[in-house]
């Protein structure tokens, strides 16, 4: 925001700056972006092809019901997790997910930190990605616990049991951390959108629309006064989202790292979850931001410049992941401790090896080639990659969890995990969750930060 | 009832010119209307820091203290229970609890404290009733004089806001 280089979004110098691919595409004012970017919403009509995704997902998201509603039937028997697996699915799963999430408040809160103006155009949705992630992983420790109808036990509150929470639990910090960080961010989104719901509650044709939006804007008027409060709290969110999201892996990382199951037991779980986590959710907003900026034509706002920063910021988080893969490695090795030792090798060559070997494949190996400039700028071999890291950032949470509990300290106790058809049922339905919300999301709210966008252009700059 | 005389600019810099103007003029009870945050304004109209950080930063301290002793209270005097032989009051396992706490009532202060500042929700407000209000959301930059300034004149102001060449001045109503 250095008003001595108006035309540079990143505040280098104009000479940088013209090198790089821009942040958004010349030709636009105020009016194209608000027009361009409410006119999704209000007036262009729906897409053919998001009636077919909305049918798929929603079908998927029966599928969730159903499955939940089967499992409040029977029990978690129905899953295959039984002693020593007792967290299969359910718990790769929540891993999963939370991790996905943590993209969002990334692009939202520390990019705003650190002035990467970029974000602009992406971190509306990516945030809206953490929400419904976090919406997702929700489900499974709380669908995991058995009984979920009394998932409010896990709160501290006044009961005739005369019972509290275990605060020396990391189950519990957990608790804390997840419920912070739905609450936070769902905050943080509303605050970034009631500026835009005003736009739209302006540029509304239908009564309904100028009610619904109107309600929602809570009657924002862009005064002056009301932006320099609103700047000063947006900001503050944001520095409070940051350690926050750091804090939200750390404490899911603790789940494992305070136990003494060997391969969980690690003190290098906390950075390496934080950037897997950053690793997996950029992944997810690629996944999601090139078919949809190819599908609503915001290729002017969503640059390929905006797709190779992405890709760059997965080849460093995903360094930093390999980094820890090869902690792990060493440290069972330099520790000296035979389960350690063994818990390793049994990963590499017991009877998980496929899903060990797939892991560094996806996760360590394929990332590799965003070192080309080549690869960064072929829109469709990102997207490929992206699902490929997808994969593989599962596939971690699976060899975490899987290797590390079905080989413990007694061999006695030994025994091996295989989901059923109901896991996999499960993880599709919060799938067909997940789209059927991003769906709605990008039916009903703009996609893309509008007020925010329109500080990108060159006119917002006052010139005295 | 007169609530105000409204300029329309067509660009930010004639916006910050004429509010500035109208702040040396002596005109206190004025507000712009724009439809991105700009800072140039702040100081133009004379509009000192806020109050959140301060706010956000009681909100913080009351929810890190707030979780701190629901831990230390549920963990020594409600329910002690011993966990592997850990003390009951094991500080450092409440820190996690504690940091969430204060990020929370935090959050919770920054966004309900500036809609409390900024007086919303709000669902009706006379500068609405300018004809063209509606491009304040979109690509237009008003200016709003208030009839209960002091130096407000309906002939005066608005010769002044004419000064500075705006698309249209117009007449709100209460």
């Amino acid at each position: 925001m250095s008003p001595a280089s108006p035309e540079t979004p990143t505040g280098r110098p104009p000479s940088a700056a013209l090198a790089d691919p821009p942040v958004i595409a010349p030709g636009h004012t105020f009016a194209t972006i608000s027009d361009k970017i409410s006119a999704i919403v209000l007036t262009r009509g729906t897409p053919l092809g998001w009636f077919v995704g909305f049918g798929i997902a929603f079908a998927f998201m029966m599928l969730f019901l159903m499955t939940v509603t089967w499992l409040l039937i029977k029990g978690v028997g129905i899953w295959g997790i039984n002693v020593p697996v007792a967290w299969g699915f359910a718990i790769v799963n929540f891993v999963w997910w939370i991790g996905i999430g943590h993209a969002g408040t990334l692009i939202s809160a520390i990019l705003l930190l650190l002035h990467q103006r970029w974000r602009m155009s992406i971190n509306r949705f990516a945030e809206a990605m953490t929400l419904f992630a976090v919406a997702c992983a929700g489900m499974f420790p709380v669908l995991h616990m058995g009984r979920p109808w009394l998932a409010y036990w896990l709160f501290p509150y006044p009961n005739s049991m005369s019972i509290w929470p275990q605060f020396r639990s990391p189950l519990v910090w957990d608790v804390f951390a997840v419920s912070t960080y739905a609450t936070v961010s769902a905050l943080f989104w509303f605050v970034g959108l009631v500026p835009d719901l005003a736009t739209l509650r302006d540029r509304a044709r239908s009564t309904t629309g100028r009610v619904i939006y109107g309600v929602l804007a809570l009657g924002w008027r862009g005064s002056a006064r009301h932006w320099a409060r609103y700047e000063a709290a947006y900001l503050l969110l944001a520095g409070l989202a940051t350690p926050l999201v750091i804090s939200v892996h750390t404490v899911v990382s603790f789940d494992f790292a305070i136990a003494l199951v060997p391969g969980w037991h690690s003190t290098i779980f906390p950075p390496y979850f934080v950037a897997g986590a950053i690793y997996s959710g950029f992944a997810m907003v690629l996944t999601l931001a090139i078919p949809i900026r190819a599908a609503y034509g915001l290729k002017d706002f969503i640059t390929d410049r905006h797709l190779e920063n992405m890709a760059k910021i997965m080849l460093a988080t995903g360094l930093i992941v390999a980094y820890g893969y090869s902690m792990e490695a060493f440290i069972s090795w330099y520790s000296g401790n035979t389960y350690e030792r063994f818990m390793y090798w049994n990963r590499m060559t017991g009877p998980y090896w496929p899903a060990f070997w797939a892991l560094i494949a996806t996760n360590i190996v394929t990332p590799q080639l965003l070192w080309l400039k080549r690869v960064r700028h072929n829109i469709p071999l990102l997207f490929v990659i992206s699902l490929i890291v997808n994969t593989g950032m599962w596939l971690e949470r699976f060899v975490i969890i899987v290797t590390s509990l079905h080989r413990d300290f007694l061999p006695s106790s030994w025994g091996m995990y295989s989901p059923t058809m109901w896991d996999w049922f499960t993880y599709l339905g919060t799938m067909g969750l997940f789209v059927t919300l991003l769906l709605l999301f990008l039916r009903f709210l703009p996609m893309i930060s509008i007020f925010e966008m329109r500080t990108l252009l060159p006119e917002s700059k006052v010139k005295e | 009832m007169l609530y105000g005389l409204m300029a329309e600019f067509d660009n930010p810099d004639t916006l910050v010119a004429a509010s500035r103007r109208a702040h040396q003029e002596g005109y206190r009870q004025l507000d712009a209307y724009t439809p991105f945050p700009i800072e140039e304004l702040h100081e133009a109209l004379d509009i000192h820091h806020t109050s959140m950080p301060l706010l956000v930063l009681i909100g913080g301290i009351v929810g890190g203290v707030t979780g701190y002793s629901l831990e230390y209270w549920v963990s020594v005097v409600a329910y002690p229970l011993n966990i592997g032989g850990r003390p009951f009051h094991s500080w450092p396992a409440f820190i996690p609890v504690t940091f969430e706490m204060t990020v929370l009532f935090a959050a919770i202060t920054a966004v309900f404290g500036m809609l409390a500042l900024n007086k919303l929700p709000m669902p009706y407000h006379p500068v609405f009733n300018a004809p063209r209000f509606a491009l304040a959301t979109r690509d237009r930059f008003f200016l709003c004089i208030e009839a209960k300034d002091r130096k407000f004149d309906a002939t005066a102001t608005r010769r002044f806001l004419e000064s500075f060449g705006p698309r249209e001045v117009t007449d709100v109503e209460q």
